[in-house]
């Protein structure tokens, strides 16, 4: 079996960043963009960390602690605000939400 | 046994990626997340950061997933058409990753010595709650602090953004 190193995690934070943006970029449900949008910061984690490990440093994984306290604000908001759209919309599709479009 | 854990662990969160980007259920999407989520910690105990890895359960694939199914369940939404936005897809994805290349490109040429060999020696109380903690509260301590103003930040954001609604 061959050695894991740094590269391999960094490909594999790459394919889960791509597939997140595919769904943010794809997706109608203005919730699946939001879990998609967790999908990206979480590969951002996974670079952070890795680059932690390779390193021997721990300051990569102090920010991923300060990722996920972002992600956790952004989660709250953006929920509120699906909610929000919900009951005055009735639907989260994306297409439908057009009130700001010029 | 590393590498084996790493493939078995990496394909799942991909599997579960793929799924959270492809079901049309939310309530599917969300459990796919919670898939990913937990094949990521056990990634990061493989490298080391066993008190990342517990932070990301208890936070992620807790709280933040409880947030996500309670909010599906609470808007009770029928099944969508599996509906995705066609227009444009292979411009959009393939300018994103020639970006992705090439940045990726730059950040190797800068940091080269990372990408070959092992990783460099580290400490003993590497990724427990102790190191994490003495970085944290030595070298870090104003930006932890600041995170609280965003915390403070959001909860007032979303109280005010819920209240609208009952007026």
């Amino acid at each position: 079996m061959m050695n894991i190193s740094i590269g391999h995690y960094l490909v594999l934070s790459v394919i889960l960043f791509i597939i997140g943006t595919y769904g943010v970029i794809t997706r109608k449900n203005l919730i699946i963009v939001l879990m998609s949008l967790e999908l990206m910061l979480n590969a951002a984690n996974i670079a952070f960390v890795a680059f932690s490990r390779q390193f021997g440093d721990m300051t990569g994984q102090v920010f991923m602690i300060m990722s996920i306290t972002v992600a956790a604000a952004e989660t709250a908001v953006g929920l509120a605000f699906v909610v929000v759209i919900y009951i005055h919309h009735g639907t989260l599709d994306i297409d439908v939400l057009k009130l700001l479009k010029g | 046994m590393e590498s084996i854990a790493f493939y078995v662990f990496g394909v799942l969160s991909v599997i579960g990626a793929i799924l959270v980007v492809s079901s049309k259920n939310p309530v599917s999407s969300a459990l796919a997340l919670v898939l990913t989520l937990f094949s990521t910690a056990v990634l990061f105990i493989l490298l080391l950061a066993q008190f990342i890895a517990v932070i990301q359960v208890l936070v992620y694939a807790g709280a933040i997933m409880v947030l996500f199914l309670f909010t599906v369940m609470f808007l009770d939404l029928r099944e969508e058409a599996l509906r995705f936005d066609a227009r444009n897809v292979p411009i959009k994805m393939g300018i994103l990753v020639l970006i992705l290349i090439v940045s990726g490109y730059f950040a190797t040429m800068g940091f080269k010595k990372a990408f070959i060999g092992a990783p460099m020696p580290h400490s003993e109380a590497f990724g427990t709650v102790q190191g994490v903690g003495e970085v944290l509260f030595r070298s870090y301590l104003l930006p932890f602090e600041l995170t609280s103003i965003l915390i403070v930040v959001a909860i007032l954001g979303v109280v005010t953004i819920a209240k609208r609604r009952l007026d």
